[in-house]
């Protein structure tokens, strides 16, 4: 039985290896360094195919599960498994790795074998954040993804990258360390620090307030949530063209699953009763931010925000179901909130990962991401100017495209909870369309405005394959979402089912 | 009593530091200038001797010998064997830097073998007489080092202060020694023990008795608000000789406090009447203190200073929580802060080199450009320090934490997380100086072999307890018993 091998550890370890193994040749031979990266990359992500396929959807349980004493003497364990929530954002994870390490081929001139590891570290951590059903486990994968973020803002990002890191990295650490004493405060209830007997520990409505506070603070910085959404912009626009598309297409997931993993299950009375601030921030996100986006003059600062933006439709998505709950007793509206969350996740891993890749093949060529230096694009560029019109209609949520899916799922929950939510989530239909086109039209249409537009040369091989591979993935889950809606939908409702049940 | 033979047993890995500071004061009179290589390696083969004799006589049973004035428990021998290696990392990082400024000279070795005996002395003993001889045998010691290099005013300043202060220091413990002797009637903390559960004795004097000690305690911990020596002492000594001081003491400053707190006075930490409450206020103001103003710093060892304080803290907060647990996490965090604290100031000797000194932020930059192994040691150093899994001092603090909160001071963890916060700060800015910036000095490194398999030895095993912390914790509980 293939379920019985680990591969979860296979696909948590053999990059963490493989990057250490890049690490270590160094810079003498480049070339070979990029192709052993590229070989690891691709190899982990045929390894962590077989969550895919082996993967039994009909349940909610764990599968996959692998567990081994790790300090015995204070309970913690390496355990871990994947159920229909955590299984999707692993496979978007390995798939993302190998285009990051593909676009990053010719750019990255100094050091690109630490710059490479770097990313290879990342992903093996970044899947034990996904895979982990111990809570240290998942903390040490959690802060361990700070390191090499940190190094590869810090290193390879543009001329404020300084600041940007030490922001980045100090409002992450803010936030998540107080989850840490939220963990242990719960170890000693319950004994060990399995997450999934967090999920049925009896907790009092103010232990779950301040233990969901402090799960809050983690997340939301994550996700990340208006009011702490600042150094996303920053540490976006500073970081390297693979920095911002880990960033965006997978960092930011964490968040929102921790929400699903954490503080649903672990806290669901004080989801309940601070749902109202959850919502609240969500729309704000939603609205606001999506003006924000509209007056950026910076290409990537804008596609920062729109991130900002679209995260809001996850977390709206995972907390109108208690409002649903109360105006309906059918659950099926709040299914379609909570899969329309991730399906937003997902697909907002395709599409800001290819708007990103977009700007740094642009970037590359010009050395600017001002909107205001480019215009025309299309005259000297017309293959790259479709994938990126292509692109920008899927974040606008062009229907066909995988940014349709999510948004609509969310939306038609969000009528079922209550009409001004819908109509406040739906402006986004509109402000989206307006910056997200408004962008492509200054860019790419229009006369070739500079001496620079002018002497562009289309895409090359590389960039083609990268970008024609997310296009690719776009459009499949645009047309045919209903794998991946099957694949989690019994973990869904499972989570629904269990979080309908109070716990005082 | 008879004198018996087989009760030296025991004191075997004592009397082996004694024979080898003998034997190394001999030999380094007879020997040329250029042989002086000599007493370094007898030093350092020495050292490792006697980790095997006190390996050899460790056992799981606890000794008390010399009419009930030394102990030896399982707890001494972990100490013991940690204080050692760290001895012999921080002599092996000292030895070019000593040869390269003319400082290459036998009574090193020597003073620093003595102080290893003090140590050794401290961490076994059973009485405050006991406990006061090898606290100062190791203090005298460590005075004449800082001030090792006659020839540097900022040596022999730092010298004096740390002599005057830690005199006062040792007048204080002294001072309360005298009041608990006098209100007890005994020196002995086993005895101390039995007294204070009958409650037989003036407890005003007790307190005050209590706290005298534990003032002495925190100078030599160097907890706020007695730390002034602690920044002073590191920024003015050789880095050599700071190497040392900044590791092994720190275990025997455990082990000062595990005896003089826990052996004797264990029924007295409750709430704030008792040492629990002093710990609290002197482990808030550490972290606090030290995190913030080592921000402001730029000279890195003062920096490391400032960082030691919040570490005391840390530290502090363990022994505090009064349960074995609480006991266990400190030692494990007193062990791995040595390695940490050995493993920083092994790469800033490692910078150095002869007419020059690295001791500004500055001279951290572009690191990784002139050598990114060693720079990739440094980060895990610094990340380490920091409390940021996967290394080990995310599992040192993760234990803290756990004993805090398991005896229900969670606001006390709180703040604890909260000057972590603001200590990530400094830490991280030393990678940034590392990875980000451009080095202002071209000048590769050079480094001898030993130093640069010990410093990767160092930083790795940061990585590699971080990963498997169960088997140096399993170690640390089962010396304190639980």
């Amino acid at each position: 039985m293939i379920a019985d091998w680990p591969i979860l550890s296979l696909t948590v370890w053999l990059p963490i290896v493989g990057g250490f193994m890049v690490l270590a040749s160094g810079d003498r031979e480049a070339n070979a360094t990029k192709w052993t990266a590229l070989t690891i990359a691709i190899l982990t992500f045929i390894v962590s195919l077989p969550l895919w396929f082996a993967f039994d959807s009909a349940t909610a349980d764990m599968q996959f599960v692998e567990r081994v004493p790790w300090v015995p003497g204070f309970d913690i364990e390496y355990y871990m498994g994947v159920d229909g929530i955590s299984m999707p954002l692993i496979i978007l994870t390995t798939f993302i790795t190998p285009l990051v390490v593909i676009a990053g081929w010719e750019v990255i001139q100094y050091r690109p074998s630490q710059y490479m590891a770097a990313f290879l570290i990342m992903e093996g951590v970044m899947v034990g954040v996904f895979s982990a059903l111990d809570a240290m486990l998942f903390y040490v994968f959690w802060e361990a993804m700070l390191i090499p973020m940190f190094l590869i803002i810090g290193v390879w990002g543009g001329p404020n990258r300084v600041y940007a890191t030490i922001k980045f990295f100090l409002y992450t650490f803010f936030g998540s360390v107080f989850m840490l004493v939220a963990l242990i405060y719960m170890y000693f209830q319950s004994g060990s620090f399995d997450i999934l007997g967090f999920h049925t520990l009896k907790l009092g409505l103010t232990e779950q307030i301040l233990i969901f506070i402090a799960f809050l603070l983690a997340f939301a910085v994550k996700v990340p949530m208006w009011p702490v959404h600042t150094w996303l912009p920053d540490a976006h626009v500073e970081a390297p063209t693979g920095g911002s598309v880990i960033l965006a297409a997978i960092m930011l997931k964490i968040g929102g699953y921790g929400f699903l993993r954490f503080s649903l299950p672990i806290t669901p009375d004080a989801s309940h009763t601070l749902d109202w601030l959850i919502i609240g921030m969500s729309l704000i996100a939603v609205v606001y931010i999506g003006f924000v986006a509209l007056i950026q003059q910076d290409m990537k600062k804008l596609i920062a925000y729109s991130s900002i933006a679209h995260m809001g439709f996850v977390t709206l998505g995972f907390f109108i179901v208690f409002i649903i709950g109360q105006n309906s007793d059918s659950t099926s509206g709040a299914v379609l909130g909570i899969e329309g969350g991730m399906v937003q996740m997902v697909s907002h891993g395709f599409i800001s990962a290819a708007m990103f890749l977009c700007v740094g093949v642009l970037y590359d060529r010009l050395h600017s991401r001002e909107i205001k230096d480019y215009g025309g694009v299309v005259n000297t560029m017309p293959v790259f100017a479709a994938f990126m019109v292509f692109f920008a209609m899927a974040n606008a949520g062009l229907p066909g495209t995988s940014g349709f899916v999510g948004e609509f799922m969310v939306i038609l929950a969000s009528f079922q909870a209550d009409f001004w939510y819908a109509f406040l989530a739906a402006t986004t239909l509109i402000i989206g369309a307006a910056y997200t086109l408004w962008m492509v039209k200054r860019v790419v249409f229009g006369d070739v405005t500079s001496d620079g537009v002018a002497s562009l040369e289309d895409m090359n091989r590389r960039e083609f394959i990268v970008l024609g591979t997310l296009a690719a993935a776009v459009l499949l889950l645009g047309l045919w979402p209903a794998p991946l809606v099957e694949v989690m939908d019994a973990s869904v409702n499972n989570l629904l089912q269990h979080i309908a049940v109070s716990k005082l | 009593m008879q004198f018996d033979a087989t009760q030296l047993i025991p004191v075997l890995p004592e009397i082996s530091l004694l024979t080898l500071a003998c034997l190394v004061l001999l030999v380094d009179l007879f020997i040329r200038e250029e042989q002086r290589i000599a007493s370094y390696v007898i030093t350092q083969v020495g050292l490792l001797v006697t980790v095997a004799v006190t390996l050899a006589v460790a056992s799981s049973e606890t000794q008390i010998i010399f009419d009930g004035s030394y102990i030896r428990d399982p707890m001494s021998d972990l100490l013991k064997v940690g204080v050692l290696l760290v001895t012999f990392i921080s002599f092996l990082y000292a030895k070019d830097y000593l040869i390269q400024r003319d400082l290459f000279k036998g009574e090193f070795y020597t003073l620093g073998l003595f102080a290893v005996l003090g140590m050794t002395v401290m961490i076994s003993a059973n009485s405050f007489l006991t406990i006061y001889l090898g606290l100062e045998l190791l203090a005298l010691c460590l005075y004449a080092l800082v001030a090792f290099n006659r020839d540097s005013p900022q040596g022999a300043e730092a010298g004096m202060k740390y002599f005057v202060l830690g005199a006062l220091a040792s007048g204080m413990l002294l001072y309360g020694i005298s009041m608990i002797y006098g209100t007890t009637g005994t020196l002995q903390f086993d005895e101390l023990a039995q007294v204070v559960s009958k409650g037989d004795m003036n407890q005003i004097v007790m307190i005050f008795g209590i706290v005298f000690l534990v003032i002495g305690l925190a100078f030599k911990l160097g907890a706020v608000p007695f730390h002034m020596w602690v920044p002073d002492v590191y920024h003015g000594a050789p880095t050599a000789v700071v190497a040392f001081l900044a590791s092994a003491p720190k275990i025997a400053a455990f082990a000062l406090a595990m005896r003089l707190l826990v052996d004797g006075l264990a029924e007295l930490n409750g709430g704030w009447q008792g040492w629990q409450g002093m710990l609290i206020i002197l482990a808030v103001l550490s972290m606090g203190v030290g995190n913030l103003i080592a921000i402001a710093q730029t000279n890195i060892k003062r920096m490391l200073a400032y960082s030691t304080i919040s570490h005391v803290g840390f530290i502090m907060l363990g022994i505090l929580a009064g349960t074995k647990e609480g006991y266990t996490a400190a030692m494990f965090y007193t062990l791995v802060y040595a390695l940490m604290s050995a493993g920083a100031f092994g790469i800033i000797i490692a910078l150095s080199r002869k007419g020059f000194e690295a001791e500004n932020l500055d001279d951290m930059k572009g690191l990784n450009q002139r050598n990114p192994w060693f720079a990739g040691m440094m980060l895990l150093l610094m990340f380490s320090m920091a409390g940021v899994p996967p290394t080990v001092g995310f599992f040192a603090k993760l234990f803290v934490l756990d004993a805090v909160i398991s005896v229900d001071l969670t606001w006390l963890a709180l703040v604890g997380v909260a000057f972590s916060i603001i200590g990530a700060f400094y830490y991280i800015r030393v990678v940034k100086l590392i990875y980000f910036d451009q080095p202002e000095d071209e000048t590769p490194l050079s480094i001898g072999v030993d130093t640069q398999v010990m410093l990767s030895i160092n930083g790795l095993s940061m990585l590699v307890l971080g990963l498997f912390p169960a088997g140096l914790l399993s170690l640390c509980a089962a010396a304190i018993g639980s």
